[in-house]
């Protein structure tokens, strides 16, 4: 396994944290701001933690068991903490016919890092999404946030070489 | 409000996310620099939304002339200074390119043409006034009945009449009442949503703004994809811009109806586009469907009567409500009236967001307005309806599209999604790659989704790599059928599509997986046999 915890988990004193409560109260501390309170703290830690849960679940009176439920259930959060860099490849329709297959195993063989999984030196975390509706550039493949079309082989592992 | 005087010249770059990814951003920063140098103070550089032919970004557009210039580099700007240059009162239009000439603009009439950052620009493109008409002039009945009469149906892929939907919710027992506008668009292969969200996100909303009041909502929401952050982001500030300039909030335009309205994030759940696990993912739980009825009209977010439309649903009132039902309704085809937004991508030269008349042929949107196959391939399918939809074979290329057609050969319109496949793909594996998804977001609530769709992959696989039988083959058609038949929801339901149009039309090359143990389109990874010792 190529997982590595190499940040450390958020500590609870963080100021980080006054992002969060303010949304949670916001909301009203209510049961129903479970998934709002999750996405702000994944913005604001970049993953969700096991005292980020607990604290959530505390403040908005859902049981853990709730609000781990709702968290493993979406895609979109992440229980494990980020690499330095990400790389998310897409795999919607048109990027799946155009080679987003052979991009995911290019990194897999290169970098020995599959799609959740980051790399030994915690440098790169590899992700794919569904579709990230940039169809006309398939296959597309976002590098620390930018959108990069057309994606081949080389130039992609050129780019997380270099990063 | 006072808008400066109008240009003599403008240049719209196009600030959609095909374009930003091609550096629309430093075009627009490069072309206001030599604008500026150039000293032409009667010429305006406007980041604007959409200009629709994806493929060629990034794109930069000049509206007096209808010029479109593509693939525009930032140290190559002086051909569009130039063409700015020349412009004057009597410059000609240049006729639209082959692209745009099929299309007809109805839900994306401001993409490309207004700032999405700006309500003034929307306002002053005659934004808002379809709402304040509704709620000056006409009662929540006479909208619902100018929707029911325009014969708007939903856009999110079931084709349902909107104003059917409306009428049941504004007839349902219960306050309060909301309204909710569904933005998680999930189909792989579909950016229509995203498109119109980004480049005139006030249009959904002054929708979303007409539909409370026709049902008799005082609260909305937007359910928004997690992953378009563009989006969520253009409509947070279009709500707040809005609720400042009076069109949302309390006394909405100075009358007694008073509607707020919230963004809720979507998790990456592809479930969610049902509407009653939609309304569970609003509520803060894990997105599983319940059976229905009650319907989310009846008794939906927190028991209470809902209305769900999907963005381009919506983005289609605000027109009717300003020109009429009777317009609408004298576009399109006797059961699908007004346009579908496309979005065309594939193995077609020009892919990009297409909005067509309902009616209009597959040719014409593949070959007319794509540009046809890139040289020396050849037309295989044309995938329509995402991971519950079908595949469309050469044979209906003439057949009008519309929902009644599709549903016909076994697909569906689905929310836009049209991906053109050439010979190098293969029908198997496309099967198996929507098998793939399918198992894979199944909420995993009733048995015959969760196993089945496991289990079909399963079988899909094994085909795809050579290691099935014939009775592989009958086991797959009957436990698809199963499938169809007794999953809770329309992701379980529809998951076995694909497969059931694949066989349809190309059951030859599930044979020759099988039998030869050869992928026609070479895209299968088929291990030479073992010899028996």
């Amino acid at each position: 396994m190529a997982r590595q915890n190499h940040t450390s988990a958020a500590p609870t004193t963080d100021a980080r944290w006054e992002l969060v409560d303010a949304r949670m109260r916001q909301l009203g501390n209510r049961p129903d701001a479970l998934i709002e309170a999750l996405h702000t703290v994944q913005e604001t830690f970049g993953y969700i933690d096991r005292r980020a849960l607990e604290r959530i679940s505390q403040t908005l009176s859902v049981p853990p068991s709730t609000a781990f439920g709702v968290a493993t259930f979406y895609h979109y959060f992440n229980l494990l903490p980020k690499g330095e860099h990400t790389a998310v490849v897409c795999t919607g329709t048109a990027c799946y016919i155009d080679g987003a297959a052979e991009l995911l195993a290019a990194l897999e063989t290169e970098l020995g890092v599959g799609p959740k999984q980051t790399t030994e030196d915690g440098r790169l975390t590899v992700f794919t999404a569904r579709c990230i509706g940039a169809c006309s550039l398939a296959p597309a493949v976002i590098v620390d946030g930018r959108v990069h079309g057309r994606e081949r082989v080389p130039d992609l592992l050129e780019r997380v070489r270099a990063l | 409000m006072t808008l400066p005087p109008a240009p003599r010249a403008s240049a719209y770059v196009c600030q959609a996310v095909s374009c930003l990814s091609a550096g629309a951003q430093e075009i627009s920063q490069g072309l206001k620099a030599q604008v500026a140098a150039a000293g032409l103070a009667d010429v305006a550089v406007k980041r604007v939304g959409c200009l629709r032919l994806c493929a060629a970004g990034p794109l930069v557009q000049i509206p007096q002339t209808g010029q479109l210039f593509e693939r525009v580099e930032p140290n190559r700007l002086e051909d569009v200074v130039a063409a700015l240059e020349r412009v004057d009162g009597d410059s000609a239009s240049s006729p639209p390119a082959p692209f745009f000439g099929r299309q007809l603009q109805i839900v994306t009439e401001n993409c490309g043409r207004i700032d999405p950052e700006s309500i003034e620009d929307y306002v002053a493109h005659g934004g808002y006034s379809a709402l304040r008409k509704a709620l000056t002039t006409m009662s929540p009945a006479q909208v619902r009945d100018e929707i029911v009469r325009s014969g708007l149906r939903g856009r999110g892929g079931a084709g349902y009449p909107t104003g059917l939907k409306w009428n049941t919710v504004a007839k349902a027992a219960g306050s309060p009442r909301y309204a909710i506008c569904n933005a998680d668009e999930g189909d792989p292969g579909a950016f229509m949503d995203r498109t119109v969200l980004e480049s005139d996100p006030h249009r959904v909303i002054e929708g979303l703004a007409i539909a409370a009041y026709a049902v008799g909502a005082s609260e909305a929401y937007v359910y928004c994809r997690g992953e378009y952050p563009l989006v969520i982001r253009r409509v947070r500030k279009a709500i707040a811009d809005a609720e400042r300039a009076g069109y949302l909030g309390h006394a909405v335009a100075e009358t007694q109806f008073s509607l707020s309205m919230h963004v809720r994030l979507g998790a990456g759940a592809y479930v969610c586009g049902e509407e009653t696990a939609l309304i569970a993912s609003i509520e803060g739980r894990r997105g599983t469907p319940v059976p229905r009825p009650p319907y989310p009209a009846v008794s939906g977010l927190w028991d209470r009567p809902t209305l769900i439309n999907n963005v381009e649903t919506l983005a289609n009132v605000a027109p009717i409500i300003e020109r009429g039902a009777d317009w609408f309704a004298s576009i399109g085809t006797a059961g699908s009236k007004g346009t579908k937004v496309f979005a065309l991508a594939g193995h077609v030269r020009r892919t990009g967001l297409v909005e067509v008349p309902m009616g209009i042929t597959l040719r014409e949107i593949v070959f007319d307005i794509g540009g046809g196959m890139p040289e020396g391939r050849q037309f295989k399918a044309v995938q329509t309806g995402g991971p519950s939809g079908g595949c469309i074979p050469a044979q209906f290329l003439d057949m009008p599209v519309d929902y009644e057609s599709l549903l016909e050969i076994g697909t569906y319109i689905g929310s836009g999604g049209m991906i053109v496949m050439d010979d190098s793909s293969c029908m198997v594996d496309v099967a198996r790659y929507f098998m793939d998804f399918c198992r894979d977001e199944s909420c995993g609530k009733c048995v015959p989704c969760r196993v089945g769709t496991t289990q079909l992959y399963m079988l899909l696989d094994g085909i795809s790599r050579g290691l099935a039988s014939l009775a592989d083959l009958q086991q797959l058609e009957k436990l698809a059928g199963m499938v169809q038949r007794t999953s809770l929801c329309g992701l379980g339901q529809g998951a076995p599509n694909p497969i059931c149009s694949t066989l349809r039309y190309f059951r030859d090359e599930y044979l020759s997986h099988i039998e030869q143990r050869t992928c026609p389109a070479g895209a299968c990874p088929i291990a030479p046999q073992a010899v028996p010792a």
